[in-house]
């Protein structure tokens, strides 16, 4: 019986949240006595980077067929893989992707899931996994009681620890079904790490007036290495794209540091993003009720305290 | 065009959340329930935009108890012109899923819209399960839809941009923001809802695999700690040395 990993590749390479799983893989295969293997579908140029953070033994079915994802398709071939390689827990990430697998897969396998897990699971008094519900607001504790079972996990859940050292590709035979989901587009901005898997965010909401005055939080971002984000009203203004809204019906996220920039922190914003490590607020309205949730606060102006913490910033990485 | 929406009921997103029997249970007095904003804004407005325009109807369904008609009929108020409700207060999605399941199959809708996830759960799970039940294709976190005689063309998010797809119908999809706008009710809606039919149906026997133990509220956040806003470079070193961050 062994941990089995879907690690998730887009445009050939294995995702960061794929390292997470691996991870995590590793840690629940320790805690149940046995062994984490990871899988990959189509192309995996890095597959072999599973084995550096803890798969034991990391294979891959290379059918052209899989380059495209298709829910049915892959849920098929993984829980092919799964029986095949003597499965007793499934760990995949719940992104996109995994958020189209995870129902489909506790079917195929008539396996409990627990779909976007916040922490490791424990074994004392069955198996039991930590998640985040009510938009982050508290944590449910679920115990699941079938043979097989599922756990998606939630990014930024926990940090990938290289443990083992890169490994071979073994070939599983598997054959991508015809997909009835036909991409026809896909468009990504590339060269900054998406939203939900940032570990740096930078937010501005209504404070900073005017979407012209966008430039001080993007050159912030830009500082930091970070990805930009935004508050609800802003994105239905259209100021900025639907997809950089954070909060309750928004993304939920959970980076290490999120910097909120004009925004009051009403509590479906806080939904969204109170599982950040380190929340800094900076809002000129010193009863903006986001300092509550707030480790590091500044009360005054962004348009004038931003370009003087881009300036800090500067000055910190020259001198580290 | 016969088109399904899966509807939910939630606390409020203002709503407190508080637990009580051993943090097992929901402290539900004195919450609003509210539909599901996904549900609400996104499946069901898109699906009624899509009748209107084209023709057809539109069937909200819902695994809950008599409370749920409430909420229920918010949803006739809003345009849909049936709804079934099977009786069961569910156990999680496993449960939802295969209750929608039983009532469905065989039921010839061309296309089953919800939204993207619960705002109380956040299981994002009830779609891709419902999908593979019915052995349909499913696209989840759509927020574009089109439909031109059986193809449906559908946006969705993915990490850090979209994806645009096409499938034929059936297909289950779960919406995001961006599918549709919320409306509000008007006074026609709201007083022809009473009169459409609600068809309430018995649940199907499943059994669930996952059990849930309890809740468990966030440590208190310690105190924020302020600094002056001329001591941006004390914010950068606090990052650095005390939080380690950055």
């Amino acid at each position: 019986m062994s941990v089995i990993v879907f690690a998730e590749s887009v445009d050939g390479k294995v995702k960061k949240n794929a390292f997470e799983a691996v991870t995590y893989g590793r840690k629940t295969a320790e805690l149940l006595g046995t062994d984490c293997k990871a899988i990959t579908l189509g192309k995996a140029e890095n597959a072999s980077e599973l084995g550096v953070y803890g798969a034991g033994e990391v294979y891959n079915a290379g059918d052209a067929g899989f380059d495209a994802f298709d829910s049915q398709s892959f849920a098929a071939a993984i829980a092919e893989a799964f029986n095949q390689l003597g499965g007793t827990v499934l760990i995949l990430a719940h992104s996109a992707m995994g958020k189209s697998l995870t129902g489909r897969l506790s079917v195929k396998l008539d396996a409990g899931c627990v779909s976007g897990a916040s922490g490791m699971p424990t074994n004392s008094d069955g198996f039991q996994v930590p998640k985040s519900v009510y938009s982050g607001k508290a944590s449910a504790h679920y115990k699941i009681t079938s043979d097989k079972k599922i756990v998606s996990l939630m990014g930024n859940a926990i940090k990938p620890e290289k443990t083992g050292s890169a490994s071979d590709i073994k070939s599983l035979s598997l054959a991508a079904s015809a997909p009835l989901v036909k991409v026809l587009e896909r468009k990504t901005v590339s060269g900054i790490v998406p939203l939900p898997e940032a570990s740096l965010v930078v937010s501005a909401g209504r404070g900073l007036k005017d979407p012209s005055n966008w430039g001080i939080v993007e050159d912030l971002a830009a500082e930091l290495g970070a990805t930009t984000a935004c508050s609800r009203p802003v994105a239905d203004s259209g100021w900025r794209p639907h997809h950089e809204h954070v909060g309750q019906t928004g993304v939920a996220i959970r980076p290490t540091l999120y910097i909120a920039l004009g925004i009051s922190g009403a509590i479906q914003h806080l939904a969204g993003v109170n599982n950040s490590k380190v929340i800094v607020v900076i809002n000129k309205d010193p009863e903006a009720p986001f300092f509550k949730a707030a480790d590091y606060g500044i009360v005054g102006d962004v348009f004038d305290v931003v370009p003087r913490l881009i300036e800090s910033v500067k000055k910190f990485k020259a001198s580290h | 065009m016969k088109i399904l929406v899966c509807i939910s009921k939630t606390p409020d997103t203002t709503a407190k959340i508080a637990f009580k029997n051993d943090g097992k249970d929901f402290q539900a007095d004195g919450i609003q329930f509210i539909m599901n904003p996904y549900d609400e804004w996104y499946a069901l407005v898109r699906g009624l935009e899509l009748t209107e325009a084209q023709g057809g109807t539109v069937t909200v369904i819902n695994v809950g108890t008599a409370d749920n008609d409430t909420v229920i009929r918010k949803g006739l108020a809003i345009g849909a012109a049936d709804a079934i409700r099977i009786n069961k207060d569910p156990e999680g999605a496993w449960d939802v899923a295969h209750q929608l399941a039983a009532q469905v199959k065989g039921q010839g809708y061309d296309l089953i819209l919800l939204g993207k996830e619960t705002i109380d759960y956040n299981d994002s799970e009830v779609g891709a399960t419902l999908a593979e039940l019915l052995d349909l294709p499913y696209i989840s976190y759509g927020n574009k839809l089109e439909v031109s005689g059986t193809t449906a063309t559908v946006s969705r998010e993915i990490e850090g941009g979209t994806e645009t797809m096409e499938v034929q119908l059936p297909v289950v999809i779960s919406c995001a923001k961006g599918m549709a706008e919320q409306r509000i009710p008007n006074m026609k809606g709201i007083m022809t809802a009473k009169s459409k039919p609600l068809t309430v149906v018995e649940p199907a026997a499943v059994t669930s695999h996952v059990t849930l133990v309890t809740h468990t509220l966030p440590p208190a956040k310690k105190s924020v700690h302020m600094i002056a806003p001329e001591d941006t470079d004390e914010l950068v070193r606090l990052l650095h040395e005390e939080a380690k961050v950055i």
